[in-house]
């Protein structure tokens, strides 16, 4: 039988001493597939990555890499390849050395490890930058190489410790596209750390988020979007409206909600906080009369032919189909 | 461009303060170089000329009188006495700090107790812990001599000094750089000899030229452990309190030249080191 999945976490478990990092997850990645864990920081996800490198021991429970435990094997022999937050490219050693290293462990001779080398280079678009040390190089350029050094190991799974973190916005977006190209190119899974819903979002096939050493939803991005599962999803994922209702919470896409038009659907009452232009859209932020902060993404025509300004009394309503019930 | 005019203008006028640390440190200076400035112009003082100004001529007669027979016949051998001392010691002190170093980076059950009874020699009266290793020695019968009792009363110098050099060094090692190692298939051997050490070498080299330093002109600890050979320094002192003449100034001369001469050397390695790497991935 064709194997299904690429890793899978059983209960996994990780302690530091008294204090729980990671809290029995179990979770399943699918052969060839972008996945995020999400999370803000100490909710366990960098703990879990590490963990499939086999750079932290598990406290408790099971990795299957391609169906083999992997507990007690070195991070060389899982099939895995790491690249880290800070790229921990070796500043003694050009780039070619750098991305040639992994064959020099394994004796490859230097010819050989060489012209391998400068494929992976290639690949990555800084073959004219073989002779050059890592510090002679842009964080972006820097990131390229570490790149090439990790997928050098023809891994089957590929772990990215926040690798846009330090990189400028516009560089960030850029990479982003290269990092979700190379993944489909290769055939391979992706695992990638991230505290940036937006980042998630646009790549993951798999999003999982992650609280306080738990996962608290996973699916593709729009399902957890469209309905995340609490009230801690909806507001961590963002563009999301969390009020009272009735007898619970509900969440309300933002650019689902309109400003002004009292009619027979649901709506709240409160004064104007903050006006965001974003470009496309205005970002209309409202202080309700119960004190709760909510938003209204207004199309940018809209909100011009009936402009608000800071301090007015305004309505937030929504169509009644776009409210999501959250779960206590 | 108003800012930055008030900048300049408020760069221009220091604080009197400035001037009188300025001058403090000036003083400082002479203080510290301006005495063995004397001795160096001492040394070359006219064949006929004494221990004080005025000179009397310049010559090097001085230090030729060094390597001639009679008073000063010690002088050489107790030097290749003290550079194979200080070379045995550098070597050990770089061995066990950066094996230490590495080790401390973890805390371990007791680490801060090894750590201070390390570092406590650092505190101790020197010349108390020559005479206890001294006595020791001849409690249990045995010679005391430059390999046995002066190399160890010197580790109790130099190690501790390596190692606050090494947890410096250490400190900016990425503990990262070795997991990346590991991930790319490096054992645990690989990974010391190809990514650990090559980094910290430059670190490595500064240890080794210290405890070469240290050792080359250690006095208090040396004096009571050597046994009847001794070193240049322990020399050096012997004939001071023998004999004034300039040839004192020539041997000191000398002996600043050496060391002078091993800091450059380590430095201009350092610099090549790293140099080379550049350039040779490069070509």
């Amino acid at each position: 039988m064709v194997r299904r999945y690429d890793v899978e976490l059983v209960s996994v478990t990780k302690r530091y001493g008294e204090t729980l990092a990671v809290d029995r997850i179990s979770l399943r990645i699918p052969r060839s597939s972008y996945c995020c864990l999400l999370g803000p920081s100490g909710c366990g996800k960098t703990s879990t990555l590490r963990m499939i490198a086999g750079h932290e021991s598990i406290s408790e429970g099971d990795i299957l890499i391609g169906d083999v435990d992997v507990a007690g094997l070195p991070p060389a022999r899982r099939g895995t390849a790491m690249m880290f937050q800070s790229y921990a490219l070796f500043p003694h050693l050009s780039c070619l050395d750098n991305v040639a290293f992994s064959l020099k462990m394994r004796g490859v001779a230097k010819a050989e490890r060489h012209r391998r080398a400068r494929e992976f280079l290639d690949l990555v678009h800084m073959a004219d930058y073989a002779a050059r040390l890592p510090a002679q190089l842009s964080g972006g350029q820097q990131q390229r190489v570490a790149l090439a050094r990790a997928l050098i190991m023809q891994p089957s799974v590929f772990l990215l410790d926040e690798p846009l973190s330090a990189l400028d916005p516009f560089l960030r977006v850029q990479m982003r596209q290269e990092l979700k190209r190379l993944q489909r190119e290769l055939g391979i899974s992706f695992i990638h750390v991230t505290h940036s819903q937006e980042e998630a979002m646009a790549l993951a096939d798999l999003l999982v988020v992650m609280e306080n050493g738990h996962i608290r939803q996973s699916g593709t991005p729009r399902e957890v979007f469209e309905r995340p599962s609490s009230e801690f999803i909806a507001r961590f994922i963002g563009g999301h409206n969390v009020l009272p209702w009735k007898n619970g919470m509900i969440a309300i896409r933002a650019d689902r909600c309109t400003l002004g038009v009292v009619g027979d659907g649901p709506h709240v009452f409160g004064r104007v906080a903050v006006i965001e232009y974003q470009g496309p859209v205005v970002r209309v932020a409202l202080t309700t009369d119960a004190g709760v902060e909510v938003a209204a993404l207004v199309p940018d025509q809209l909100f011009y032919r009936q402009s608000v300004g800071v301090g007015d009394p305004a309505t937030l309503s929504w169509p009644a189909e776009a409210a999501h019930e959250l779960a206590h | 461009m108003a800012i930055s005019s008030t900048g300049t203008s408020a760069g221009d006028e220091r604080p009197w303060t400035y001037y009188a640390l300025g001058t403090l440190f000036g003083a400082f200076l002479v203080f510290l170089y301006g005495p063995m400035l004397v001795i160096y112009i001492l040394s070359f003082q006219g064949p006929e000329g004494g221990v004080t100004f005025p000179m009397v001529g310049t010559s090097i007669s001085w230090f030729v009188n060094i390597f001639e027979p009679g008073q000063m016949a010690n002088i050489p051998v107790s030097f290749s006495r003290s550079i194979a001392l200080a070379t045995v010691i550098s070597l050990l002190t770089v061995a066990i700090s950066v094996a230490a170093g590495l080790a401390f980076r973890r805390p371990f059950p007791g680490s801060s107790v090894v750590f201070y009874a390390a570092v406590a020699s650092l505190v101790m009266p020197s010349l108390l812990v020559g005479f206890g290793i001294g006595l020791g020695f001849r409690f249990l019968g045995l010679e005391p001599s430059l390999f046995t009792s002066a190399l160890a009363a010197q580790l109790t110098w130099t190690l501790p000094f390596g190692l606050f050099a090494m947890f410096a060094v250490v400190n900016r090692f990425d503990r990262s750089w070795e997991e990346a190692a590991s991930d790319l298939g490096a054992s645990s051997w690989q990974r010391l000899r190809y990514v650990t050490l090559p980094i910290l070498l430059p670190g490595i080299l500064g240890v080794a030229m210290t405890a070469f330093t240290l050792s080359y002109d250690e006095y208090a600890r040396t004096t009571l452990t050597i046994g009847s050979k001794n070193t240049l320094p322990l020399e050096i002192y012997a004939l001071i309190s023998s004999a004034t003449s300039p040839t004192l100034f020539a041997i000191g001369t000398l002996t600043t030249a050496v060391s002078f001469l091993l800091i450059g050397v380590t430095l201009l390695l350092v610099f090549r080191t790293q140099h080379r790497r550049g350039l040779m991935r490069a070509g």
